[in-house]
């Protein structure tokens, strides 16, 4: 257990600092995906299941795949055919996939439950519900009106026939 | 907490988050700026998480549940923000946002 809490801590510390340096905004976001899934793997080691595994679906899921149709969007057109040609060279997938190996075998650990010797602080979901709806149940609500005004944001900004296109 | 001490999480946590930060302050291009918020969330989601596996409580994890959801409607309206920006600019480059000369 020590040693997969530690494993990927070294994943999110070397995947982050990747994705801070990298230039390529797609290179960055494979890289953010390594580090969630790391985080994840660290919410996991740590007995924090629910949390882990909504990590993987909200972050390395959900937001990854919002950055990825922005950067899509975001193309600026030039020399793309170049940089998908580069995208399939060898050094380039080397570090990520060396790394996602890595995770991946510290899943199937953990998962399988060799890796839980402190099965007793584990934190099951059901405790965090019952928190969740009995004291935090005025930040519940508060949240779903967070991410309803966050939609409808993002839909007024992201509808293309707004007004104020053509001000300047 | 019989196998990793909380102080390495703790310090797990500042090192993302000053990566985050580092990030956030260095980069010019907008889209990076975001990622670097998002590592940032994370890793304050990993101190929650490691002090709620201390003391065993289940406040942690929903600390991190609203971190979670805090941090979709951020990028969510931080990104079509980013695509209003590029239609008008056709740049992400943060340092051309001076049209409030700020």
């Amino acid at each position: 257990m020590n040693v997969l809490f530690y494993v990927s801590g070294a994943i999110a510390i070397i995947a982050a600092l990747m994705v801070i340096v990298s230039t390529n905004a797609a290179h960055a976001v494979v890289y953010l995906v390594l580090t969630f899934l790391a985080m994840a793997s660290v919410f996991l080691t740590l007995g924090a299941p629910l949390v882990g595994v909504l990590q993987i679906v909200i972050y390395a899921g959900a937001i990854i795949i919002l950055f990825i149709f922005i950067i899509m969007m975001l193309d600026l057109g030039r020399q793309t055919r170049e940089r998908e040609r580069s995208w399939l060279s060898f050094p380039i997938w080397l570090l990520p996939s060396i790394l996602s190996i890595v995770l991946i075998i510290e899943f199937a650990v953990v998962l399988s439950g060799h890796g839980t010797p402190n099965s007793g602080m584990v934190i099951l979901p059901k405790e965090v519900g019952k928190t969740l709806y009995t004291h935090y149940v005025i930040g519940v609500e508060l949240v779903s009106i967070l991410l309803l005004a966050a939609l409808v944001t993002g839909f007024h900004f992201g509808f293309s026939k707004c007004s104020g296109e053509n001000h300047e | 907490m019989s196998s990793v001490p909380i102080s390495h999480v703790l310090i797990l946590a500042a090192i993302l988050f000053v990566i985050g930060a580092f990030g956030l302050v260095v980069r010019r291009n907008l889209v990076f700026v975001l990622m670097s918020i998002e590592i940032m969330l994370s890793a304050t989601g990993i101190a929650f998480a490691a002090a709620g596996s201390k003391w065993h409580q289940a406040d942690g994890q929903a600390v991190v549940i609203f971190i979670f959801a805090t941090a979709a409607a951020e990028v969510a309206v931080g990104l079509s923000l980013l695509l209003r920006i590029f239609r008008r600019l056709k740049t992400v480059d943060s340092d051309k946002l001076s049209t409030m000369k700020g």
